[in-house]
């Protein structure tokens, strides 16, 4: 059974969202992504400053089993990258939705409108729908 | 769970890294009744290898033994690679994979008619590895006295009957261990025994990546039908001499022996940050070539490969990782052995 915080908001593709109420979101791969994945090994995030559109790739979680994607959840500019992860791979498998975080992004004008994120239930039903 | 050879087997019980140290410095238990056991019986069992294998059974003398060899067709392209026990003068035991089972069997039932052998398929046999530096004596503690002293006594690469069960030194890890041929019914049991004893629990995933980090080819990967054994690292098993045995395959491995292979499958260790997987380009001085298998290696703390490249390559290569070149050296494998790196 995977964790899924209340607080958090979702994508159909694994990724949370967590507004830092400063005007940037920091965004990772959920509980559920992290198990499927297994233990990480390598994880490339992007750098701040890059501008990255709406579901462009921008970051890289590798297991041992195989490398996967992380899609921007919104367009905007990258303010950090989780600079800890280059050494600690294994902290996202850890601590998903703490330590584990892959990038803070600046959202684009309109874009936090625009996107189609989930809540908490409406992801925990996604999982249930895709027999997680 | 995924699908393995019609199998479904778990990748991993808990953390696949986990497991795999668990092999490297105590002990791990891998069911691995998906590959198929072959008894072959009868007067003309051994001359009937002799022309099946492309290594040579008249190497074992001492019954019990075991003799890793390649099955070829006719253009010395691989059908499988298997492990072959030599019980007594009319009664060999093959280990073939899972995946070319059903293959196999056609094709050795095939060659076997001129000869009097009898192919039975041991289907009733399920089979456990128990590998790592504590696994034969946590293993042994799970056999009557008599015979756990007699399991402990096999040599390396030689089987034995003992009681209801076959127990051979042998495995897929660069490990010590067994590998146990049982009755299906008995399996659970043994295998809680050995959980009870802290022996984990291991899954294909760190099967995967303790054979890499050891060297050891996987069919379909490393090799196929479309590769003979001088480009898969595999010609220390090709037994060309004595000159008359007529192995099927002979005369094209004779005559790529004589040219010289064209290719060679060589370890690359990645000397960057990323993850080598099957099917990535290799560039290199001598021209391309191509990954067969590729893992992150828990030992060493960084990626490594096996690789098919031109026959002239060596130093230092390039590996196209997801778009970008990244820097990897050629070593040659094996990478890990008896829980010490050689690289």
């Amino acid at each position: 059974m995977s964790n899924v915080p209340a607080d958090l908001k979702y994508t159909k593709s694994h990724e949370w969202l967590r507004d830092l109420a400063d005007g940037t979101v920091e965004i990772g791969i959920t509980d559920h992504a992290q198990q499927a994945l297994g233990d990480l090994v390598f994880v490339e995030v992007p750098e701040a400053g890059r501008t990255v559109k709406a579901d462009e790739p921008c970051a890289v979680v590798e297991s041992v089993k195989a490398a996967s994607d992380v899609y921007a959840p919104l367009a905007g500019m990258i303010t950090a990258g989780n600079p800890r992860l280059t050494a600690e791979p294994e902290a996202v498998n850890a601590d998903p939705y703490g330590e584990g975080w892959l990038m803070r992004l600046k959202p684009s004008a309109g874009a936090l409108a625009a996107a189609a994120l989930l809540s908490a239930a409406e992801y925990q039903k996604l999982l249930e729908a895709e027999g997680a | 769970m995924v699908d393995f050879g019609g199998w479904d087997m778990p990748v991993q019980y808990g953390s696949q890294i986990g497991e795999h140290h668990a092999v490297r410095r105590a002990a791990g238990v891998f069911d691995v009744s998906h590959m198929g056991v072959l008894d072959l019986r009868g007067q003309g069992t051994r001359a009937f290898l002799r022309k099946l294998l492309a290594n040579d059974v008249a190497r074992l003398k001492l019954p019990g033994k075991a003799l890793y060899s390649c099955m070829l067709n006719e253009h010395g392209g691989v059908l499988d690679d298997l492990i072959v026990y030599f019980l007594n003068d009319y009664w060999f035991r093959m280990v073939v994979n899972a995946g070319t089972r059903a293959k196999d069997l056609v094709w050795i039932r095939e060659q076997a008619r001129p000869f009097a052998v009898e192919v039975t398929e041991r289907t009733e046999l399920a089979m456990l590895a128990i590998q790592g530096p504590e696994a034969r004596t946590k293993a042994a503690q799970l056999l009557p006295p008599g015979e756990a002293a007699a399991a402990l006594a096999l040599d390396t690469f030689v089987g034995g009957e003992l009681g209801r069960w076959f127990v051979a030194r042998t495995g897929y890890t660069g490990e010590d261990g067994f590998e146990i041929m049982m009755p299906a019914a008995d399996a659970v049991p043994v295998w809680r025994g050995l959980n009870s004893l802290g022996v984990a629990s291991c899954g294909l995933g760190a099967r995967d990546t303790l054979r890499l980090e050891a060297g050891m080819n996987l069919y379909g990967h490393d090799m196929d039908e479309s590769t003979h054994p001088f480009e898969s690292g595999l010609g220390w098993t090709v037994a060309l001499t004595p000159q008359e045995r007529e192995f099927i395959g002979r005369a094209q491995l004779e005559s790529i022996a004589r040219a010289g292979s064209a290719r060679k499958l060589v370890g690359l260790v990645l000397e960057e940050r990323g993850v080598l997987r099957a099917h990535q380009k290799v560039v290199a001085d001598a021209g391309e070539g191509e990954i067969t298998s590729g893992t992150y290696s828990p030992t060493l703390e960084r990626s490594i490969a096996l690789a098919r490249v031109p026959a002239g390559t060596d130093g230092r290569v390039q590996v196209e990782v997801r778009g970008k070149l990244l820097g990897a050296r050629v070593v040659k494998p094996p990478f890990v052995r008896a829980g010490q790196s050689l690289i």
